[in-house]
């Protein structure tokens, strides 16, 4: 047996053992929705880290730095600032005023049934459309990691899928956390010591490392070789349209993170909102600490490994591994593959459990009963036989498309809509008095179909002839969003709605009156 | 303070000493704070009055002043990086150290500026605690 099959089954009995001890302290609704709300805010920082840090950003950042040099380091700057609108703007008035799901907030003042039946639309779509990116990536990268171990595509699809059916199923929301913590941990360590790696390769002289930056050889399309400075500007953003695509990309991440359903329940895992506060500053030292880590990964894999290499033996998206392995051997390539296996696992399944909560508290509980349980303990069942459909569907739908399949724009989609129609609705609920729940309709429905529109028709659904030139359609749909929440709301007046702005803006900047947390 | 003789009905704990903070038998009391759940919690409050009050007022105004410039601010400082990254290339070509330019700085740049200005916002939210302290005090239940 490999070593990474190895450590990745290590990884899997540690989480196992997670999910056994999480399910003997679990117990009723607030337990398994928000982990009681007795979380610390590292506990929970390094969580929402660990919900953040995909592997998209993992293996796909340190890949594009390596194709593409400057203009990769660029990218990753946005999914840090994008921090600061969870921290100044969502983050406390959430936990101020929410239960269990983002739409709570949008129900306080506004029409239930409506807004909740929207809210739980908006969040499957996000959160399916994320899962499967994830899946598909998953499996292609297992089979890539794991090549002549007879692990295939499909068995590791199967297996990622079930392993996150019984982390959320059994463990609910503290085992997801957990998992989380210890995941993030792994990916933090293997970072750090990937780059001290890189960094001792140049002798610990950042200017050799830097000098050697700006001559990397490589095979462009046309064959020829050639030497560029990759600290120069423009190697993946070029003109037309390159700039306004960085912009409109910025765009989703700055205002999207802050709409993402998987990020947004975690700030009701703590006990307040000074503690989700806390949380993000938390994250945001952990996730900041990486993004910056990755000029090693990425630059050292286009100075170390070389683009050819890469290129003919699996793909950017190995540029990371096979640093490992150039720097430190086959050992150290088990390890980092396995934290890249371990990133996905705890992703998806904080995944299941957004879409889950959100199936089970806004849809069943309150669009289709009223609000009430008809009986004690029915909205965590639901929510279990949801977690257990939705990695069902997601299983399926990834095996189906294929290892080949290309996905990377089911990511762009779900930060687009999170930013074009669950940001917007949140916001104008919090802040703008005379906001109604016509505005909120309509704003998650235009900022929903505008995203999905716009994607079919930009480069990465039909390629040369797309009618949109932009693969990120954020710098329309998020204006559209806006556009809708706020004609929406100027079609008719809705008095109870704008007299309860009063009391959700005392709970929001308050805290009076907030969920409290739950002893075991 | 308390009168000499309650109404029928109404809490018959002994009213010696300080005014208990046990829930009154008589149910026509409110319950005191510490002992009401979450849910019996949720209209104890006088939205209307708190929100009327000077220091609730104080607070909005205070969070108001910190996080609009602050949020125009990281918004305008994080989209000049694209902006000039795709119409003033030259500028971001610019060799400062050895191949190290002023793009790569203004990028690495951004995560100083968000760590700062997150520094910054926690400094000011432990004040916007306190005057939400004193909110609730005012407002009494």
């Amino acid at each position: 047996m490999s070593p990474a099959v190895l450590m990745f089954l290590g990884f899997i009995a540690i989480t196992l053992w997670i999910t056994w001890w999480a399910a003997r302290r679990s117990a009723g609704s607030s337990a398994f929705f928000a982990a009681g709300r007795t979380l610390k805010a590292w506990q929970n920082g390094i969580a929402v880290a660990g919900d953040y840090m995909s592997a998209a950003s993992f293996l796909g950042i340190a890949g594009i730095i390596a194709f593409q040099g400057y203009d990769g380091f660029m990218y990753s700057v946005g999914w840090l600032v994008a921090y600061l609108t969870v921290l100044l703007i969502v983050a406390e008035p959430l936990r101020n005023a929410g239960k269990y799901t983002m739409a709570d907030v949008l129900a306080y003042r506004l029409r239930p049934r409506p807004v909740r039946g929207m809210g739980a639309l908006s969040t499957l779509t996000v959160s399916t459309f994320y899962m499967i990116a994830q899946m598909v990536g998953a499996g292609a990268l297992v089979s890539l990691l794991l090549q002549g171990t007879g692990i295939t595509y499909q068995t590791a699809v199967v297996g990622i899928g079930v392993l996150m059916i019984v982390y959320v199923v059994f463990g609910g929301m503290l085992a997801t956390t957990w998992v989380q913590i210890v995941k993030a941990v792994l990916l933090m360590a293997g970072t750090i010591l990937l780059s001290i790696l890189v960094l001792a390769h140049y002798g610990f002289s950042f200017s050799s490392f830097f000098d050697a930056i700006g001559q990397v050889t490589y095979t462009n399309a046309q064959g020829q070789t050639v030497t560029q400075d990759f600290m120069t500007p423009g190697l993946r953003y070029t003109p037309p349209y390159g700039a306004l695509d960085l912009v409109s990309l910025g765009m989703a991440l700055i205002f999207g993170t802050a709409g993402l359903p998987h990020i947004l329940v975690r700030f009701y895992t703590v006990p307040d909102a000074r503690t989700a506060r806390n949380s993000v500053v938390w994250a945001m030292l952990i996730i900041g600490t990486f993004y910056i880590l990755t000029t090693f990964l990425g630059f050292g894999a286009a100075t170390i490994v070389g683009r050819d290499f890469i290129a003919a033996n699996g793909g950017n998206n190995m540029s990371a591994p096979l640093l490992a392995q150039a720097l430190a051997g086959d050992l150290f390539f088990a390890f980092i593959s396995a934290i890249a296996f371990a990133t996905i696992l705890a992703v998806v399944a904080g995944l299941t459990i957004s879409a889950s909560t959100s199936f089970a508290h806004d849809f069943w509980t309150n669009v289709l009963h009223g609000g009430r349980e008809r009986r004690e303990g029915e909205e965590v069942r639901v929510a279990r036989v949801t977690a257990f459909f939705v990695g069902a569907i997601s299983i399926l739908i990834a095996i189906l498309l294929g290892p080949n399949a290309n996905v990377a724009f089911l990511v762009a989609l779900a930060f687009a809509v999170a930013a074009s129609a669950n940001l917007p609705v949140i916001v104008l609920s919090l802040f703008w008095r005379r906001f109604n729940t016509a505005g909120a309709v309509g704003g998650l429905a235009t900022g929903l179909v505008s995203s999905l529109v716009l994607i079919a028709m930009s480069p990465s659904i039909m390629r040369a002839d797309a009618i949109f030139p932009l693969e990120n359609p954020g710098i329309l749909s998020i204006p559209l969003g806006f556009l809708g929440a706020v004609a929406g709301t100027l079609l008719k007046r809705e008095p109870q709605a704008e007299h309860k702005f009063t009391e959700l803006s005392v709970r929001a900047n308050t805290g009076l009156g907030a969920e409290r947390a739950t002893s075991h | 303070m308390t009168p000499e003789h309650p109404p029928p009905n109404a809490d018959l704990t002994p009213h010696a000493g300080a005014a208990t903070d046990v829930a009154p038998l008589g149910r026509t009391a409110r319950k005191p704070p510490h002992e009401q759940t979450a849910d019996e919690d949720r209209d104890v409050a006088d939205w209307e009055g708190l929100a009327a009050t000077a220091e609730f007022k104080a607070l909005l105004k205070a969070k108001a002043r910190f996080i609009v410039p602050a949020t125009v601010f990281f918004i305008v400082y994080y989209f000049s990086l694209p902006l000039l990254v795709g119409y003033a290339p030259e500028l971001m070509a610019r060799k400062v150290l050895g191949v190290v330019n002023v793009g790569y700085l203004f990028a690495l740049s951004q995560f100083f500026m968000a760590w700062l200005l997150a520094w910054a916002y926690v400094r000011a939210a432990s004040r916007f605690d306190k005057m939400a302290r004193d909110v609730i005090d005012k407002g009494g239940r």
